[in-house]
């Protein structure tokens, strides 16, 4: 029997590194040669300013995970690299959404809003900038939701995340 | 005391440990070429910056200590990549310094302005752009730190020429002071466990095999190798860059496998049932197919990489330390238990060595590439340091030498660099100068760095290049001799050759030719007695193969040649 397909899933990466120049090259480089397609990366400092958390979300199969994790791990500016779980880390992103909106189609398109707790940032005559943070399935929902009306324009900062700290323990 | 950062470049330099480097100058690396003038700091002038990247290559791969160069910004530091590549592939500890635009130019496409920053990222253990005077004393103990701990490698610098100029208050950095937040690439692995699962198997096992690669150089546990094999019964074979662990008239010893390996000693992995890879990591050149790859073995990997564990092929058992240390450990364990003395399987294995024995065809009339290897040998017992190119003269002198000592056989493994030859071999001879140092190369590699020989000339570094030439680029030619039906596309050299013997001299080089096999041995000891550098060129068999041969991703039952 042939080895099957391996399976494709995607993983958000917590990655810690010394604050300076260059470490985003060298993070993101290693991504890039081995393959991996990066979906978003954030970066920005944490409570230490000499140290920056990247997080990464990218796709590819899981053997090829391991190693890259093994090799970010190896990058002398890296500080620690974790591998969220979905289910026990809390992950945000915030978009930045433009609308087109008549005035007939405004109250309808404030009331997705609302329901996705998403700001009105801008109003024109024809269209309504939207904020909206979230999972990023929330996102997607709302910009699945609002495409109908036209979307303009949307600028998404990519995923930041944080391991949960409290423990649920499993139920059976 | 306030220093001009060319200066502490200097100061750093000697503070650890450096008395040698090589290098090119040019316009943003001057203010350091003006510091070295100043110092009096021995540098070696090469003639091209790869070659001066070879150089300290080959130096850190005799010598065990840092090897560095210089070069300036742009094309400089752009002929730096072939060499750093090298490098990194083989895991040699190396410090790259390059000129760099001022501060203020950077980002302009100023003259001679390259990213080499950006551009060695994949091809270096680490690198620098320093932009600020004061952080360039602990940039340099951070490097060096980098450089030579855990898996070595290269580490580039690169340095703006305004930072070159600036002052700065200088004050030595040791690496043991230098503010890595958690890189540690001396992980103090816990592996006490392991090593008792190991003893286990090693007592289980009727068949095993250690099979020890670069790594076994680099933390010189040659003495441990031996120890271990002779101890458990364990016979030895090795890859490209860990040939000299393990001497090869031991009785235990397998040579070299893979692809030009004996087949007595690919015969063995295949038959293992234990296969102990210490330093090695399973480089294509050695697996061929890896479903096929020891595949009735355990498999125990010893590295002190994390990444390496795993890469290639699944292990049944992983140590991560440096490998020294291991086997160090090991073997107190080991001999706490009874070991079989493995008879049959070593039995076997001699019997496998009569059956595939190493061996050519002599020629009366027609110098054979493999007798000038074997000459070399007989005539140098081990005690020679050699260094090669690419291609089939590497393979020859890989199988057909006699390898006795670590750090004696210096060869571009992982990257197969084409002209690493001359470079090394002139980098060997500076970091030994008590050695007899013998680069055997082929035509095609030779002209690669030819340059390089106004570097042994000036310098008088006695360094003896053989040249097996054959009028090929041999191994491509080979391939295509096998693989692609006798078209040989773009292989033929010898129409282009100059005439070596005339270049060498020209050159300033001593240089002799040899056509006939009788004249070999009187010209090769005449060459070695003389007290600088000789070029023999020897115009050997044009279409020898180099056999035993296993095609690229096949398996022992493929090997041609037998």
């Amino acid at each position: 029997m042939a080895n099957p397909e391996p399976e494709i899933k995607q993983y958000t990466l917590s990655i810690l590194v010394r604050n300076h120049a260059g470490v985003l090259s060298h993070v993101a480089g290693l991504f890039a040669r081995r393959g991996y397609n990066i979906e978003s990366i954030t970066a920005g400092i944490t409570e230490r300013p000499d140290v920056t958390r990247i997080t990464i979300v990218v796709t590819g199969d899981h053997k090829i995970m391991e190693q890259v994790l093994k090799q970010c791990q190896k990058l002398v500016d890296v500080i620690n690299v974790s591998s969220l779980k979905y289910n026990e880390s809390v992950t945000r992103e915030l978009a930045i959404i433009a609308v087109t909106a008549r005035p007939e189609s405004r109250s309808s398109i404030i009331e997705i809003a609302g329901v996705f707790h998403a700001k009105v940032v801008d109003m024109a005559e024809d269209a309504i900038i939207l904020e909206v943070v979230g999972n990023a399935r929330h996102i997607d929902s709302i910009i699945q939701l609002l495409s109908p009306f036209g979307i303009e324009t949307i600028a998404r900062t990519g995923v930041v995340a944080l391991a949960y700290r409290s423990r649920i323990p499993p139920i059976n | 005391m306030k220093l001009k950062g060319a200066d502490i470049v200097i100061e750093s330099l000697k503070f650890h440990g450096v008395d040698l480097v090589f290098g090119y100058p040019g316009g943003t690396i001057m203010p350091v070429y003006d510091a070295l003038y100043r110092h009096g700091f021995k540098h070696i002038l090469a003639r091209h910056e790869q070659g001066a990247c070879h150089e300290a290559d080959g130096y850190a791969r005799a010598t065990g200590r840092t090897g560095v160069v210089l070069a300036t910004s742009g094309p400089g530091a752009t002929n730096l990549v072939t060499g750093l590549a090298t490098a990194y592939m083989d895991s040699v500890p190396l410090i790259a310094i390059t000129g760099q635009v001022s501060t203020a130019s950077i980002g302009t496409d100023a003259f001679q302005e390259a990213d080499i920053y950006g551009i060695t990222i994949p091809i270096t253990k680490y690198n620098y752009l320093v932009k600020d005077v004061s952080k360039l004393a602990e940039t340099f103990a951070e490097a060096f730190y980098i450089a030579r701990s855990g898996r070595p490698g290269p580490v580039l610098i690169d340095i703006p020429k305004d930072v070159q100029l600036a002052l700065a208050e200088y004050a030595p950095v040791a690496e043991a002071d230098i503010p890595l937040l958690k890189y540690s690439p001396k992980p103090v692995y816990e592996y006490e466990a392991e090593l008792d699962e190991l003893v286990a198997m090693i007592s289980r096992a009727e068949r095993p095999v250690l099979y020890v690669g670069g790594g076994a150089i680099i933390s010189e546990a040659s003495e441990a190798v031996g120890r271990l094999a002779r101890m458990a019964h364990i016979p030895v074979g090795h890859t490209l860059t860990g040939i000299g662990v393990f001497p090869d008239d031991d009785p235990l010893a397998l040579g070299m496998f893979g692809m030009h390996g004996g087949r007595h000693a690919n015969e063995a992995i295949f038959a293992a049932d234990l296969l102990i890879a210490a330093g090695a990591r399973f480089d294509d050149r050695v697996t061929g197919k890896i479903s096929e790859f020891a595949k009735r073995a355990k498999i125990v990997h010893i590295d002190i990489d994390p990444a390496e564990v795993g890469k290639v092929i699944p292990t049944d058992l992983a140590i991560l330390g440096n490998l020294k240390e291991v086997l160090d450990r090991l073997v107190v364990k080991l001999a706490a238990v009874p070991v079989d003395p493995h008879r049959e399987w070593l039995e076997q294995i001699q019997a496998w060595k009569r059956q595939y024995p190493l061996v050519h065809e002599l020629s009366e009339t027609s110098l054979k590439p493999q007798q000038v290897v074997q000459t070399i040998a007989e005539l140098t017992r081990g005690e020679a340091i050699i260094t090669t190119g690419v291609g089939q003269h590497q393979m020859w002198a890989a199988v057909f030498s006699e390898h006795k000592h670590p750090r004696h056989f210096i060869s571009s493994g992982g990257l197969g660099t084409m002209g690493y030859c001359v470079p090394s071999g002139i980098g060997a001879q500076l970091g030994c100068p008590d050695k007899l140092v013998v680069t055997i190369t082929g035509d095609g590699s030779f002209q690669m760095n030819i340059q390089e020989l106004a570097t042994a000339a000036y310098y008088n570094v006695p360094v003896k290049i053989v040249i097996l030439n054959n009028g090929y680029l041999g191994m491509v030619r080979q391939w295509q001799e096998l693989f692609f039906e006798h078209r040989y596309s773009q292989t033929l050299l010898e129409g282009g050759n100059p005439d070596f013997v005339m270049v060498a001299k020209g050159f300033g080089v001593e240089a002799f030719r040899v056509t006939e096999p009788g004249e070999l041995r009187a010209t090769l000891e005449k060459a070695f007695a003389l007290p600088g550098p000789v070029v023999i060129d020897c115009r050997v068999e044009k279409e020898e193969n180099v056999f035993p041969m296993i095609p690229s991703g096949g398996t022992v039952n493929d090997t041609i040649g037998y």
